[in-house]
């Protein structure tokens, strides 16, 4: 009986990362930035910006593919993305590119995202791009900002399964001990201890200024090429073994009050398709990269992508759980909440890095690596293997 | 304050809310209720809609309390709380809204810690028809 192949399995690898330095106020523009980010990743494989001939990026990336293109002199492009969903879509940036490669669309790609968040406007500030659908719904009763929109669900979460706000300290606080082993992290020398988190100010409760991940101006970037060309690159390859986006049926975006069962969001598609193809499961996971723009994404996406039980997310972080030595060490660069917040691309390159086995909290002979984008928003997932 | 920015589909609802009804979208045909409102209907495709009155009766499903920084109408009144409210008539559809202390109140009219999740709640309806919720 035919099998269907899997077409991605190990067919591309990420064999360039680049990246900016990390600050709350970077005096460069976007543009430059994006540059510098894509150079230094082309750099680090070996590859002449002249050989690119594929992009992928996030819809709310302001750089676009011709600025770009001009700019650091790519060759002639065939393959060109955009992914939508904000931080959702970071990790469907690799998985088109991987898409594109072992299709014969495209043989160099190079996704990216540049921006200024911590020198720019808050994005819910500007209520003159307010959507209608679903914003009307909510926006007038004072869910302002993204962490209002999520606090709902923590809420919910916390009262159905007795989740509490130690878990949540938990997420931040292995985040923050990571950062404080990362040179680039913008939160590298800033220890953060529980009556910290405990006496912060509340910013939309349950969620405290340490349930909520940085503002950051910084870029990244990662080059993608076929398994065959890889081999020769100068940077060991890291294989894109699986790759997944997801948007359920009667999803409804970050607001996500109006299906059956809003607790399980985006995560839950695309792990069912990310683990469909891949050749382990969460137990073989080494290290993980879970995008946290708010703590309580993590226990979220711990239950979503399989490493624990319904309900289980909060007391998965007990006992050191997501500390290198724990059962699964967590966002080794710092993640969002404390290297940078460059809408998740940070947490693909640190993947890379683990399985280089080149990280600033390397996990010993960490060989498989998850990476997930925003979860709540529709959301995509990357495994990927040395 | 934000005003609604009504779309086609959601423009009824806020049509009856300025009325002093809560109306819910339902499909014209198999009849099963849908929120937020759109074109057709999810389970049998129809086009045809009816816009289905409900007892304006409803649970807290969930709530949180906003703090600065805020849009300035909004800090003013910080902390304040925001609750979602599951429908009585249709468990599946819950509405953000405020928790206040009769119609027309500000967001701020009650301690933001009231509100419990489970609690019952009625609708009332604010200065240019806004949904607001009192406890029933």
């Amino acid at each position: 009986m035919a099998v269907a192949a899997s077409g991605l399995k190990d067919a591309t690898a990420i064999v360039g990362i680049g990246q900016t330095s990390f600050a709350r106020h970077l005096p460069e523009d976007e543009k430059t930035l994006a540059c510098r980010a894509v150079l230094a990743a082309l750099e680090d494989a070996g590859i002449a910006p002249g050989e690119v001939d594929g992009l992928a990026s996030y819809t709310m990336e302001e750089t676009d593919e011709v600025e770009l293109a001009k700019a650091v002199g790519f060759g002639d492009l065939t393959f060109f993305s955009k992914v939508g969903y904000g931080g959702g879509g970071s990790c469907a940036t690799v998985a088109h590119l991987a898409a594109a490669i072992a299709a014969g669309q495209a043989g160099v790609g190079v996704a990216w995202r540049s921006r200024k968040r911590g020198s720019g406007p808050r994005p819910w500030t500007n209520t003159a791009v307010q959507l209608p659908t679903p914003a009307q719904w909510t926006r007038p009763f004072g869910l302002l900002r993204p962490v209002d929109e999520i606090a709902v669900l923590a809420r919910r979460y916390m009262h159905e399964y007795g989740a509490t706000r130690d878990h949540l300290f938990n997420v931040a606080l292995a985040c923050r001990n990571r950062a404080n082993q990362n040179p680039a992290a913008v939160m590298y020398e800033r220890p953060l201890t529980r009556e910290m988190y405990m006496t912060s100010r509340w910013i939309s409760e349950p969620l405290c200024l340490f349930d909520n991940c940085l503002e950051t101006d910084g870029a990244l970037a990662c080059v993608l090429v076929s398994k065959e060309r890889a081999r020769d690159c100068r940077t060991r390859p890291v294989y894109v073994h699986s790759a997944a986006q997801g948007l359920p049926a009667q999803h409804h975006g970050m607001v996500n009050y109006w299906n059956d069962d809003p607790l399980t969001g985006p995560a839950w598609t695309a792990a069912r398709h990310l683990w469909k193809h891949a050749d382990f499961t969460p137990q073989d996971v080494d290290v993980a990269q879970i995008y946290d723009a708010f703590s309580v994404l993590i226990p979220l996406s711990l239950e979503g992508y399989g490493f624990c039980g319904r309900g289980e997310g909060g007391a998965f972080t007990e006992q050191g759980a997501l500390e290198i030595g724990g059962r699964l060490p967590l966002n080794t660069g710092g993640g969002g909440l404390s290297e940078a917040y460059v809408h998740g691309f940070n947490l693909i390159n640190e993947g890379v890095k683990q399985l280089r086995g080149t990280s600033t909290a390397q996990v010993p002979g960490a060989a498989t690596c998850l990476v997930t984008a925003g979860e709540g928003v529709p959301t995509s997932a990357l495994l990927l293997r040395s | 304050m934000l005003n609604p920015v009504t779309d086609t589909d959601g423009a009824p609802f806020w049509e009856y809310a300025a009325r002093g009804e809560l109306r819910v979208q339902a499909c014209g045909d198999c009849h099963e209720p849908r929120f937020p409102p759109r074109p057709c209907c999810p389970r049998c495709q129809s086009f045809a809609s009816e816009w289905r009155l409900t007892s304006g009766r409803g649970r807290i499903w969930s709530y949180v309390v906003p703090h600065p920084p805020l849009l300035p109408d909004y800090a003013e009144q910080a902390p304040y709380n925001v609750v979602v409210v599951e429908l009585e008539d249709c468990p599946r559809i819950r509405l953000a809204g405020n928790l206040v202390a009769h119609a027309g109140a500000p967001l701020n009219s009650l301690d933001p810690h009231s509100p419990r999740i489970g609690a019952r709640v009625h609708v009332v309806f604010g200065d240019g028809g806004l949904p607001q919720w009192v406890p029933a």
